[in-house]
């Protein structure tokens, strides 16, 4: 006689769930701080729901059936909120694969007299949530890369702010390392800023910058000449010690640019370029 | 034919570029200025190219070379209003144009000149 494993787990719903809690709930993996038992109940048995109704005898057996699409969906769903949540991959993998454990002793249960077809039904239903934990693998590290790129897009939105300083002097703090594309963002903002406040002395502030090798330097250099071209002076402030000293054993150039060890000390050359003077104001 | 105007102010001569220069309208802008110069005995040229938005290679050569002429007829160059964008094009085409001054806008080139020619004449007259 044929077994219908479909019908048979189908009917097994409840127990499924129930067992499925459990074993979850005694993994020592559980975030309890990440998502409280109820939520997790939920979405669990949201899975399981769509799992179980969309499974029938066929698509066990063919596991690109286009009727396990709304299982993906699901799936994909939970996965991705999970990598947004910042579960570890470990912790969103044994979410499924404790299902199979589930599903398995079910099965064990039902067709106790039968070895060789529990082997048959116990494989495609292990090759069933296989195939689902590899679609949660792809969709967890899809969201984790989502977060990169809006944390990158953020940081190089965020990180180029531009200062008027005073009338004429405009000051830009560089933090994080200078690559090809944040030298053209930084550049375009810098000279933008100086047509827009028609200022004639642009400082970068570097002391943001971890380390200055031949590249990063390059592109400061650009930034320089660039700014020069626009008709303003550009000084570059906040050198560290141990940035000189790579410059210097790097062998690059930097004399044709005005450079000062802090923001202060460029503040005051700026000064003395646009010859304005501060004082203290003396008690009367 | 476009011809690109050159105007006598004082001491200086001024060209406001206001169209797109094609290579030949640069050419003869180059060989006008040159004459000009010459016959007003001028000690600075001023260029506005603040409505120029696309630049290359030659066009910036032009500048350059410019800028040498007037410099053995002893005229100072200053290129006022260069846009952003051109910039950072004459940056990453390797032009930075290293004999050129520059200046934000018409009014701050002039303090520009100005501030050259009272230099040299201070030495003229010291001497």
């Amino acid at each position: 006689m044929k077994l219908d494993t479909a019908k048979i787990l189908q009917k097994r719903k409840k127990q499924i769930l129930e067992l499925w809690m459990k074993n979850q709930l005694v993994d020592f993996s559980l975030r309890e701080d990440l998502m409280s038992n109820d939520e997790l109940t939920v979405q669990s048995e949201e899975l399981v729901d769509v799992l179980l109704q969309t499974l029938s005898g066929n698509n066990l057996e063919d596991l690109q059936a286009s009727s396990l699409e709304a299982v993906h969906e699901v799936l994909e769903g939970i996965s991705i909120s999970r990598a947004k949540q910042g579960y570890s991959p470990r912790e969103t993998g044994m979410f499924v694969f404790s299902l199979k454990d589930a599903l398995l002793s079910i099965l064990a249960q039902e067709i106790k007299n039968d070895p060789v077809q529990l082997l048959d039904e116990s494989l495609k239903v292990s090759k069933l949530i296989d195939s689902l934990g590899i679609i949660t693998f792809e969709t967890f590290i899809k969201g984790r890369e989502e977060v990169i790129l809006r944390q990158t897009d953020e940081i190089t939105e965020i990180s180029t702010p531009v200062i008027r300083v005073w009338d004429g002097i405009v000051a830009m703090p560089i933090i994080g390392t200078l690559d090809s594309s944040r030298t053209q963002v930084v550049m375009e903002n810098l000279l933008q800023e100086i047509v827009d406040t028609s200022s004639s002395i642009a400082i970068l502030d570097i002391s943001g910058v971890p380390a200055v090798d031949s590249l990063v330097a390059q592109h400061l250099i650009k930034t320089v000449s660039a700014t020069r071209l626009m008709g303003a002076e550009c000084i570059i402030s906040g050198i560290r010690p141990e940035i000189a000293q790579t410059v210097v054993h790097l062998g690059i150039d930097l004399s044709g640019i005005v450079t000062k060890a802090s923001l202060a000390s460029a503040l005051r050359h700026a000064y003395a370029l646009l010859q304005l003077e501060v004082k203290k104001v003396v008690a009367k | 034919m476009d011809k690109i105007p050159i105007l006598k102010i004082g001491h200086f001569l001024m060209v406001a570029i206001q169209v797109d220069l094609y290579d030949r309208l640069a050419l003869n802008l180059e060989a006008d200025l040159v004459q000009a110069v010459s016959k007003t005995g001028a000690r600075g040229v001023l260029i506005d190219i603040s409505a120029v938005s696309i630049v290359d290679s030659f066009m910036g050569r032009i500048l350059g070379n410019i800028a040498g002429m007037s410099k053995v007829l002893d005229a100072d160059t200053v290129i006022v209003g260069m846009q952003p964008a051109v910039a950072i094009t004459l940056v990453e085409l390797g032009l930075p144009l290293k004999g050129v001054q520059t200046a934000l806008n018409v009014e701050k080139g002039m303090e520009l000149l100005q501030q050259k020619l009272q230099i040299t004449g201070e030495e003229e007259s010291e001497e």
